[in-house]
């Protein structure tokens, strides 16, 4: 069945076996390379951010060199702290979220999980990460230009984005930029899940069943379904949009509007359709994120349980129904956008509805772990972190899909915790599961599970201490995106700032620990075995690391589902997918 | 080498003998007709400047003087007397201080050096809507250090702060140092204007510009002076 | 390791708890009409979702205390009743959050936005642009002049873009930088924008609202208690927004109509 190989054959030379790669191992660690700059970027970018936020007259010595604009003598100006903002929302959500746990842990392992030589479409593969780069590279070529980034948020509400430079400083080309850097990463990420769907689907090795696929496998085929269509729909969105800024169209920009006493010359346009294109890419998004990071973490939890989940279809069904339920919910980001109030509560029920499978998903996690045989490492550690993260970050989501609560913590530090709780620490932690976990297939050496787990600690104590008190800040009322807090009733929260902004400086220095093991141990490790983890799933057949055609030529032959282990009578606690060894295995619910 | 110092010397003589026979063009500027009743500013948004007057200040763009008298015109040769290219050394300041702009009508050489300062507890941001010239749009938080810019081409740039959308000043841009703004009384003077025929040019922000030709013969005051049709909104 | 993770989570849980129990940070005193329906539900969410919140992570960390380590020998066992239980519980238990939450909080929705406003409510135009509010009221006349974008003018303090050469009914509008109007009346707020998109937020009143540009909204409340609060504007308009406020002045009626009276003499 795995005829991908025919496509090309073993890589000769240095450009060809790690620059334009069509090897969908090397494009996997391409895209974790390219997350891993992203992610330390991003996270400057915040730290720069809170440093401002409580310390507003200190200076952060040069800075200057950075923006002499933005930053002048290195203190940093309102627009400045939204041109930050914008970038770090721009870089973490598609730079980090989309492309770590989604397009580079999927890349690697897809194909090797079903038994596939490559993807189905090698050449789209290197063109979708090549592509992905020339984004990146487009986005921060913002910070260059003379009026530096954009200062519209990640979101880039229209007007605001879309009239250009009398709207505010970073309006102009940055703004222009991030349109034709996120256009373009629609192209790469249509291009790639195309890939995905079209590989899970035809390239699966006799044998391999769809319900045989491991958990982490059809989560990656999920969300390339939710990626294709959430794509699809931001691209246009953003091609309308750069029209609006250099061909004078008016497709989100009303008529009448003066900005900066200019009237301006547009008519006609809606900044509402901007917010429905948007959020119905921006909604899915969030799974996006989020499901690989469900599927890897269930992935590991039952190798560190050595027992299978309660139930693989239930799992697989809830993650199917969060990919439906997620298209019918963007409303919910426009309770208080002028849209029919009638819609707000049609919209309200489907986002409270998907509750009921991410319930689901953390009560199977959860009583699976009842009576399982848990051992602790730092790739467990961080799955079991990705729970807790997941419970906390999701219950408040409870809150904001009701309209009527949401007219008071809309817009507040309230949503900011909730985000980066569920969408942002909670997959980053399935990535650092992934990465303690994976690396040592991806690379051939083991990491330092010692340093792992500290990184573990400091991350989880870390992460809480920095996004549980953003809740009680929205709860009082603070407003999100404001660079300064001049309002008299934000003063009494200034501590509650403080201590997040230690927080987050101690919680990001202490990722310089994951960065030392994961360099460190790339060149310095103890060489990997097949399987270091006893794990069943086919990735762990093949060498660390793999050859360049997988499975060495031979094509696999699947005899079992993903996740037998400690089945009665067998030699060992597990057998691998592709052991033909019989015995009577337990019937899957 | 020797041919500088005889140079020097008769580029002297010849400023002081221009000077000497210097003529100037003195007058007032005043307007006709019922101005537009400058309203009350409402500073409340942003306290730390609201409580630095007393009584609420009013709106600048028309500001009168006794008898008619209207401030804030600039007057400037705009032609006859060729552009000396000399760009004075000194920098010309413009402050923000209580949410307003001093001086409310800033006139300033092309490449004069421009100095912006904030003198107030609060952030502005200084918004020159330029149009010839660069346009650009700076924050400026308290207790920074002062913008530094200038202009190159001649231009009336009106200024606005967008945190404060009350505040509105102008920057003048002219190719001449012969310029005067009208004070208190409307009065204004050009001195120092060798021999020639000239034009002269004043120009109110709202009211527009007039013009008036003189010619200056030797060492004389001529009296020229402007009269503006007030706007009733 | 299990175990100091199962005592870490647990105390996370509940030092997390203990600022919304105690109320260190709460929502201010609420001063509307329909705001104690909105306190009520959030209220109850609260309960809710803490109790989820709690239980959820206090399981975790039992279940990682109680089977981290255990080895080859130690008997697996699976949870009591499986999956299907799971499900169920899950349906059910959400299922009813969902539709209690949904019923209750439909009416305090409704009250904000499905009832029209009173007849004799004070109507009062706010307009948002970068980076102040400013608000019109109608004047003697009771009618508001029509705005004209291309006469806005704010360094002249034509915010609102009247025209009063040729519009009379503008001439009598008062403009002012606050929001004063009567306590225990209602107010029709209707919501517009000169330049991008903002929002209208003031906590103690619970209400929230986006400014579209080129769509024209209106809310309404009746504030209960006279005093100063702060107006904020909540969506990202520029790099004044943090900057962006004005004040809500409830007044009693007779100072009410003496703050018309001394800005319509302005």
């Amino acid at each position: 069945m795995s005829e991908a190989a025919a496509h090309h054959g073993p890589p000769q030379g240095f450009i060809r076996k790690y620059v334009f790669s069509l090897d969908h191992k090397i494009i996997g660690l391409q895209y974790y390379g390219l997350a891993l700059v992203a992610v330390f970027v991003g996270m400057f970018l915040s730290w720069l951010m809170r440093f401002h936020l409580v310390w507003p007259n200190a200076a952060i010595p040069g800075l200057q060199l950075l923006s002499k604009v933005g930053a002048p003598g290195g203190l940093i100006t309102p627009e400045y702290y939204l041109s930050l903002l914008t970038m770090h929302g721009t870089l973490m959500v598609f730079f980090v979220l989309t492309n770590a746990p989604f397009a580079a842990f999927g890349n690697y392992f897809l194909p090797i999980q079903i038994g596939a030589e490559d993807m189905a479409f090698p050449r789209f593969n290197m063109m979708s990460f090549w592509t992905t780069f020339v984004a990146f590279v487009v986005l921060l070529a913002a910070f260059v230009v003379p009026d530096g980034p954009p200062i519209s948020g990640w979101t880039a509400y229209a007007p605001l984005s879309a009239i250009g430079k009398d709207a505010g400083p970073g309006l102009d080309m940055g703004q222009n930029l991030w349109g034709i850097s996120i256009a373009i990463f629609c192209i790469a990420s249509l291009l790639g899940s195309l890939n995905f769907i079209a590989t899970t689907l035809d390239l699966r090795a006799k044998g391999m069943t769809l319900m045989r696929m491991p958990l982490s496998t059809w989560a990656w085929f999920v969300t390339s379904c939710i990626a294709l269509l959430a794509f699809a729909v931001l691209l246009p969105a953003c091609l309308l949009l750069v029209l609006d800024r250099v061909a004078g169209t008016s497709f989100f920009v009303p008529a009448g509007l003066v900005v900066s006493d200019h009237l301006q010359p547009h008519s006609g346009g809606s900044p509402l359709l901007w917010q429905h294109l948007f959020w119905f890419f921006g909604h899915p998004e969030v799974y996006i994120a989020i499901l690989p990071a469900m599927g890897i973490v269930s992935h590991i939890l039952i190798n560190s349980m050595r027992k299978p989940l309660l139930s693989h279809k239930v799992v697989i069904g809830s993650m199917m129904a969060i990919g439906f339920l997620s298209y019918m919910v963007w409303g919910h980001h426009m309770f208080l956008s002028g849209m029919n109030p009638f819609s707000a509560l049609v919209f309200s029920f489907p986002t409270l509805m998907i509750t009921i499978p991410a319930t689901v998903l953390t009560l199977i996690w959860l009583g699976s772990l009842y009576g399982s045989r848990l051992q602790i490492t730092a790739a467990s550690l961080f799955a079991l972190g990705f729970i807790s993260m997941f419970v906390s970050g999701g219950v408040s989501g409870f809150f904001l899909a009701q309209p009527s609560i949401d007219i008071y913590l809309h817009a507040t530090y309230f949503v900011v915790g909730h985000f980066h709780l569920v969408m942002g620490v909670a997959a980053i932690f399935g990535v650092f599961a992934g990465t303690y976990f994976w690396m040592p297939k991806m690379t051939g050496r083991m990491m330092n599970e010692t340093l792992g787990k500290i990184h573990f600690w400091l991350s989880f104590v870390g992460a809480y201490c920095i996004f549980m008190p953003f809740h009680y800040l929205g709860l009082a009322g603070n407003v999100r995106r404001y660079s300064s807090f001049v309002d008299d009733f934000m003063a009494p929260l200034m501590p509650v700032h403080k201590f997040i902004t230690i927080a987050a400086l101690c919680t990001g220095a202490a990722q310089l620990i994951f960065l030392y093991n994961l360099i460190h141990s790339r060149f310095w490790g103890p060489p990997a075995p097949v399987n270091p983890w006893n794990a069943t799933s086919l990735e762990w057949t093949v060498p660390s690391p793999p050859p360049w055609n997988n499975f060495g030529g031979v094509h696999p032959v699947v005899y079992h589902d993903p996740y037998q282990y400690s089945v009665e009578g067998a030699k060992e606690d597990f057998i691998m997918q592709n052991s033909p060894e019989q015995v009577k295995t337990t019937v899957r619910s | 080498m020797r041919t500088k110092p005889i140079l020097l010397t008769l580029l002297t003589l010849l400023v002081c003998s221009s000077l000497m026979f210097a003529g100037t063009v003195s007058g007032k500027v005043t307007y006709t007709g019922t101005p537009a009743k400058q309203k009350p500013i409402d500073m409340g948004k942003e306290p730390s400047c609201a409580k630095q007057h007393a009584t609420p200040v009013t709106g600048e763009t028309v500001v009168t003087g006794p008898d008619n008298a209207l401030e804030n015109v600039v007057v400037y040769v705009s032609s006859g007397a060729p552009d000396d290219g000399q760009v004075p050394s000194q920098a010309v300041t413009f402050e923000q201080k209580g949410c307003q702009y001093i001086p409310h009508v800033l006139v300033m050489h092309t490449n004069q050096e421009l100095k912006i300062v904030n003198s107030d507890q609060t952030s502005h941001n200084i918004h020159p809507l330029a149009k010839v010239n660069r346009e650009w749009n700076k924050s400026q938080p308290p207790g920074t250090a002062p913008i530094v810019d200038k202009y190159d081409k001649p231009e009336f740039i009106s200024v606005k702060c967008n945190v404060h959308p009350w505040m509105h000043g102008e920057f003048a841009v002219l190719s001449t140092n012969h310029y005067d703004v009208s004070k208190g009384g409307g009065d204004f003077k050009l001195p120092n204007l060798p021999p020639g025929k000239y034009t002269i040019t004043a120009w109110h922000e709202d009211y527009g510009t007039q013009t008036a030709d003189v010619t200056i013969t030797g060492n004389e005051t001529k009296d020229v002076n402007f009269t503006f049709k007030a706007k009733a909104y | 390791m299990g175990k100091f993770f199962a005592v870490t989570v647990a105390i996370i849980a509940i030092l997390s708890a203990i600022p919304i129990v105690m109320n260190y940070w709460g929502p201010p005193a609420d001063i509307s009409t329909h705001g104690a329906a909105i306190d009520d539900q959030l209220h109850e969410t609260m309960w809710e979702a803490g109790v989820s919140f709690l239980a959820a992570q206090l399981v975790l960390a039992l279940f990682v205390w109680q089977f981290a380590g255990r080895g080859r020998n130690d008997k697996l066992k699976n949870f009591p009743g499986g999956a299907k239980w799971l499900v169920i519980a899950a349906f059910l238990f959400v299922g009813t959050e969902i539709l209690a939450l949904g019923v209750i909080g439909q009416k305090a929705w409704a009250t904000v936005y499905f009832a029209a406003p009173d007849k004799d409510a004070v109507t009062v135009q706010a307009q948002a642009g970068q980076f102040a509010f400013y608000f019109r009221y109608p004047g003697p006349d009771g009618k508001f002049g029509t705005p004209r974008p291309d006469k806005i003018d704010e360094g002249n303090q034509n915010f609102f873009g009247l025209d009063p050469e040729n519009d009379v009914a503008s001439r009598d509008d008062i403009v002012a930088g606050e929001l004063a109007v009567p306590v225990n009346r209602q107010v029709n707020l209707l919501m517009h924008s000169k330049d991008v998109g903002h929002s209208f937020y003031v906590r103690e009143l619970r209400i929230q609202q986006d400014f579209v540009p080129g769509l024209d909204l209106a809310v309404h409340f009746t504030a209960t208690k006279t005093g100063q609060y702060e107006i904020v504007c909540t969506q990202l308009c520029g790099l004044g927004h943090y900057n962006m406020k004005a004040y809500l002045n409830v007044l009693s009626q007779e100072d009410f109509d003496k703050w018309l009276k001394d800005k319509s003499a302005q």
